[in-house]
């Protein structure tokens, strides 16, 4: 099968920054639509220049507002930037309200911004399933910096950490004890710790709960020659400085550079390439052992009690594993 | 595949009451719709980007400024104008009987007046996409 570009391809007028284009092949990626597959196999030689950050917090910490800062920031430097913003699908009726950008709304006219709102679509992990293609059509398109805002999480979602290069955690004030900045999960997946509405009180006992917490480990756990951050910001009040977005767009890009200048930068697209090839392997892999499922010769065994779920399990992995994705 | 319907809820104007677009908003989530809400005081001009950056099957405004005759032609223009006149607009808020006819005219597919049982706008949204869908 070849993939030669026609003149007017979709893809070609991704590629030539048509936000139409873009919106609508983001859509069908989101709606696992066939027509997209060839779109992003013709954008993913065009990858790779992109600064892809992500923002994940609990819900209400300030990570919208936070996002809107930074948009502004690194605009203010001459960067272009794209925004994927994930709120949760219900788990009941698939809907969703999608009002992370309501937060964004400053920047609706700028060109060089693209906002998009995904919801999660029963994803688990605070993101989407489509994730990653849609930041590899924004990549294609040529953002400088690529900003993933989550679904608000609790301690375990920590997914974005293979979809992003940096990855800010943002605490809000009085988020707890020298204890919880010992436990597993969120906590130890940050590259920068960021305490937003750091004009509130007990602002700095989050600080210091994440300086010590920072200081009992060897630096980063993925990568012990990064000593992690913490930037106190603010959306709402002070003066420029004591909001601290400047400070805080200077640590992802050292961030960047750290990255750059060690193997830190090539593994993390290793790791990010990995995931994506298990996530579309995987989709594929479902839906097929499904189907092979219910016209499996033993699912009616199994089901009067004469094999059991391993046998059958193994035997169905065989029935589907000769054939293309 | 998983096709959702998607809708943009926009406030375009001076008016600051939105608790008729959050109810919709609400019984659109409740109905299976992913929701986009505009937020407060847009310009025709930036609901128009919105609902293309996010490729929304349609816009639903609400409107209860008086300016209704101005602003949702406007959306209606710009889309056109855009190339997405495939998006289709929708209305609702405070409209006289007689501003009806010429919304309408000007491309506005449905005005929904106070009082309409959400249920309404829900059953007519997804025979609307659904006829467009299969046109």
């Amino acid at each position: 099968m070849t993939h030669a570009p026609s003149l007017h391809s979709r893809a070609q007028r991704v590629l030539a920054g048509e936000t139409i284009a873009a919106a609508r092949l983001i859509r069908d990626v989101d709606d696992r639509r066939e027509a997209a597959r060839a779109d992003l196999r013709e954008l993913f030689p065009h990858v790779g220049k992109a600064h892809i950050i992500g923002v994940t917090g609990s819900p209400g910490v300030g990570k919208s507002s936070l996002v809107d800062a930074l948009i502004t920031e690194w605009r203010a430097r001459g960067k272009t930037v794209a925004v994927v913003a994930v709120d949760p699908s219900s788990p009941f009726t698939g809907g969703a309200i999608l009002g992370d950008r309501i937060r964004m709304q400053t920047h609706s006219l700028d060109p060089g911004v693209f906002i998009r709102s995904v919801a999660s679509r029963g994803f688990l992990g605070g993101l989407s399933p489509s994730i990653d293609e849609i930041v590899l059509v924004f990549d294609a398109m040529g953002f400088d910096v690529i900003l993933v805002e989550t679904v608000g999480v609790g301690q375990g979602e920590v997914d974005i950490i293979r979809s992003s290069h940096t990855t800010l955690v943002v605490l809000s004030p009085n988020s707890g004890d020298d204890v919880q900045g010992l436990k597993a999960g969120l906590l130890e997946v940050a590259d920068i710790f960021v305490v937003n509405k750091a004009d509130l009180p007990g602002a700095d006992r989050t600080r210091t709960m994440l300086k010590r917490m920072v200081n009992l480990g060897q630096g980063a756990l993925r990568d012990p020659g990064w000593a992690i951050p913490t930037r106190s910001t603010s959306t709402t009040q002070g003066t420029p400085e004591e909001r601290g977005i400047a400070a805080l767009v200077d640590a992802c890009v050292e961030h960047r550079d750290h990255l750059r200048g060690g193997p830190g930068l090539a593994e993390r697209n290793a790791s990010r390439l990995r995931s994506y090839v298990l996530r579309l392997a995987g989709e594929g892999l479902a839906g097929r052992l499904e189907k092979a499922l219910l016209a499996h010769p033993d699912l009616a065994e199994l089901e009067r009690g004469e094999t059991d779920p391993y046998a059958v399990a193994n035997a169905l992995i065989g029935t589907v594993t000769h054939e293309d994705l | 595949m998983d096709r959702r319907l998607r809708v943009l809820l926009g406030k375009p104007g001076l008016d600051g009451h939105d608790r008729g677009a959050l109810v919709v908003a609400r019984a659109l989530r409740d109905a299976g719709f992913e929701v986009i809400y505009s937020g407060l005081h847009q310009t025709p001009e930036m609901l128009v980007n919105v609902a293309i950056q996010e490729a929304v099957d349609c816009i639903g405004l609400s409107i209860m400024s008086g300016a209704h005759d101005y602003l949702m032609p406007e959306v209606v223009r710009l889309l056109a104008q855009r190339g997405a006149s495939d998006i289709f607009v929708f209305g609702g808020g405070i409209i006289p009987d007689e501003d009806v006819p010429p919304l309408l005219e000007a491309g506005v597919v449905a005005i929904f007046g106070p009082g309409t049982p959400t249920r309404e706008i829900v059953e007519w949204l997804k025979a609307e996409a659904q006829s467009r869908a299969s046109a």
